[in-house]
């Protein structure tokens, strides 16, 4: 590897309030186009913005969960650039002054390591409406019923430097806002957006390279295509000959290939100053102590805890804990078993794979954890093999009952009696008498035989352990 | 420090007159002196001013207040269709399906 990617990703994140960030106008998605653009959000001659309160708490909410300082001092700034879908032509943002300064997430590479990412800053911005270029004869249709949504814009140091780092980086922010419960995080509806800085360099090189910015990438996988797209082109010039141009480009899922927006003679220049419209925003220590002490536990803490109490590896442990209700559902199945091992191995296996399967959320799971516990520790207690047990769960998914009630009705208790076992043994030797030389001849790849047999006759119910053992013992 | 006349006028999206154009530079270049001028006051230890009245925002309720006037806001409006506004067509990309927006 001659070369090295420099990657830093700004997200937007769409505050889950129910009113705009500076009017009372709904912020639901999917709505008739302009029923959800009032006079704020037109910027009709007169308006002024009034913040909305839980805005600025589900800012701090996201600062104290990145461990950053939250400035007890903010300030809005008018970003002014031309476009119809911006009725003001200028965006309220905010510029040298932002609600959230320095913090820092913690990524799990492939090698069960932490890398530290650093984040520059979070600030609160307002949206833009929409744009439809399609279906108008030489026009361009408006609606503005996401002008004035509440956007959290994330901002990363250039400290990511793969396509797959930055996806992971990316991931663990979604999973923290969802944690925080201040965006539903759905990329689809682009309430979770993101664009990325690239560049390339030498190795070993200090000086950072020429980046271009790729925007509004709308999912995970398309992330890291981007991104590998861009380095490789990247790499493409430099090898050619010529130099990269500072630029923002468009990524194309269907060529997977980006592309330059917009030319460079219309550089930027968004000529920022504090908008006079709207006071300094003031955040006071109680007010932050106050969301402070309503933080649930983070993803890392739960990760690490999951490590710690349960004996997890770190890969299982990060699974269980990417969404809320996957994780308290583990922690019950875990309550009531006792058993975090069996627990983890279903979870993330049969249920999971059910769940995948039917498209359900873990939420309306048609097995409740107390029914997966039931089933678990009839596997401890050796009622059932864990081989059976896959048939039980399968009745359990389709509601028939608890696990006691399926071993019950379909007769699917392990047979332990060891005397029955013993005889189907005999019965086995005796049918079998060439195997039975070859085996005591040293062919021990023949035991497996022996207990196929035996399951075939119990029909799977003999425990598998027993029947080892006895058959070890009569087989010498 | 000196003005860019075209540069600012099409920043702003203004057509100047041959006129204007002459007379602009003059008037913006007394205002960039008088920032000048100020520029040169130490103020190390001076909080920076973001805002004349000195009192903080106030925040309001998270609530939905606002009903749908749409009809009334596009009842002066030139052009609408579908609920939507009718603008001139600002990019020539007929397969872009959504605005390349900032």
């Amino acid at each position: 590897m001659k070369y090295e990617a420099v990657i830093g990703l700004e997200i937007h994140a769409q505050l889950a309030t129910k009113s705009k960030i500076f009017s009372g106008a709904p912020t639901a998605y999917g709505a008739e186009p302009n029923t959800q653009a009032c006079a704020v959000d037109l910027g009709f001659p007169g308006v002024l913005p009034v913040l909305n309160k839980d805005a600025v708490t589900m800012a701090v909410r996201f600062g104290l969960g990145i461990r950053a300082a939250v400035n007890k001092r903010c300030v809005f700034a008018r970003k002014n650039y031309f476009y119809p879908d911006l009725p003001k032509g200028y965006q309220i943002s905010q510029f040298d002054l932002p609600i959230v300064g320095e913090g820092y997430i913690d990524i799990l590479l492939d090698d069960d390591k932490t890398k530290r990412i650093g984040i520059t800053r979070a600030h609160l911005e307002e949206d833009a409406g929409k744009s439809l270029h399609e279906d108008f004869q030489g026009s361009t249709g408006i609606d503005l019923n996401r002008a004035g949504t509440p956007l959290l814009e994330i901002v990363s140091e250039p400290d990511l430097s793969s396509a797959k780092e930055a996806v992971a980086y990316l991931k663990n922010i979604h999973e923290l806002v969802r944690y925080l419960e201040i965006c539903d995080g759905n990329m689809a509806e682009g309430s979770f957006r993101c664009d990325a800085n690239v560049s390339v360099r030498l190795v070993g090189e200090t000086e950072l390279g020429t980046r271009t910015e790729t925007k509004n990438v709308n999912s995970f996988r398309f992330v890291e295509k981007a991104i590998n797209y861009e380095i490789e082109r990247q790499i493409d010039v430099i090898e050619a000959g010529g130099t990269i141009t500072q630029e923002t480009r468009l990524y194309d899922a269907d060529t997977n290939t980006t592309r330059p927006m917009r030319s460079k003679e219309e550089a930027h220049d968004y000529r920022y100053f504090p908008d006079p419209d709207l006071l300094p925003v003031v955040i006071t220590d109680d007010l932050i102590e106050s969301i402070r002490i309503t933080l649930p536990e983070l993803p890392d803490e739960k990760r690490k805890r999951f490590m710690e109490t349960f004996g997890l590896n770190a890969y299982d442990a990060s699974v269980l804990s990417s969404s809320r209700p996957l994780a308290s559902y583990f922690e019950a199945v875990v309550k009531d078993c006792n058993e975090p091992k069996l627990a983890t191995n279903w979870v993330m296996g049969e249920l999971s794979g059910a769940l995948n399967k039917d498209g359900v959320e873990i939420e309306n799971s048609p097995v409740s954890a107390e029914q997966l516990a039931g089933m678990i520790s009839r596997i401890t207690d050796n009622t059932i093999s864990g081989k059976i047990a896959k048939q039980v769960f399968i009745g359990m998914w389709n509601g028939e009952g608890s696990a006691d009630e399926i071993i019950e009705k379909q007769g699917l208790k392990q047979v332990t009696d060891t005397g029955a076992i013993e005889k189907i043994i005999d019965d086995i030797i005796a049918k079998n008498p060439s195997q039975v030389e070859a085996y005591r001849g040293g062919k021990d790849k023949l035991f497996g035989f022996f207990v196929g047999q035996v399951m075939k006759e119990t029909q799977g119910k003999a425990n598998p352990k027993q029947v080892n053992d006895l058959l070890k013992d009569k087989l010498k | 420090m000196s003005i860019d006349i075209e540069k600012v006028a099409n920043l702003a999206r203004l057509t100047l007159s041959e006129e204007d154009k002459a007379n602009y530079p003059t008037q913006l270049n007394n205002i960039l002196e008088l920032a000048n001028q100020m520029q040169s006051v130490d103020t190390t230890d001076i909080t920076p001013l973001a805002h004349p009245i000195e009192a903080t925002q106030p925040l309001r309720v998270d609530a939905v207040t606002e009903e749908n006037q749409r009809d009334l806001f596009q009842s002066i409006a030139p052009s609408t269709e579908s609920g939507l506004y009718l603008v001139p067509q600002v990019i020539n990309r007929a397969k872009t399906k959504e605005t390349e927006k900032e």
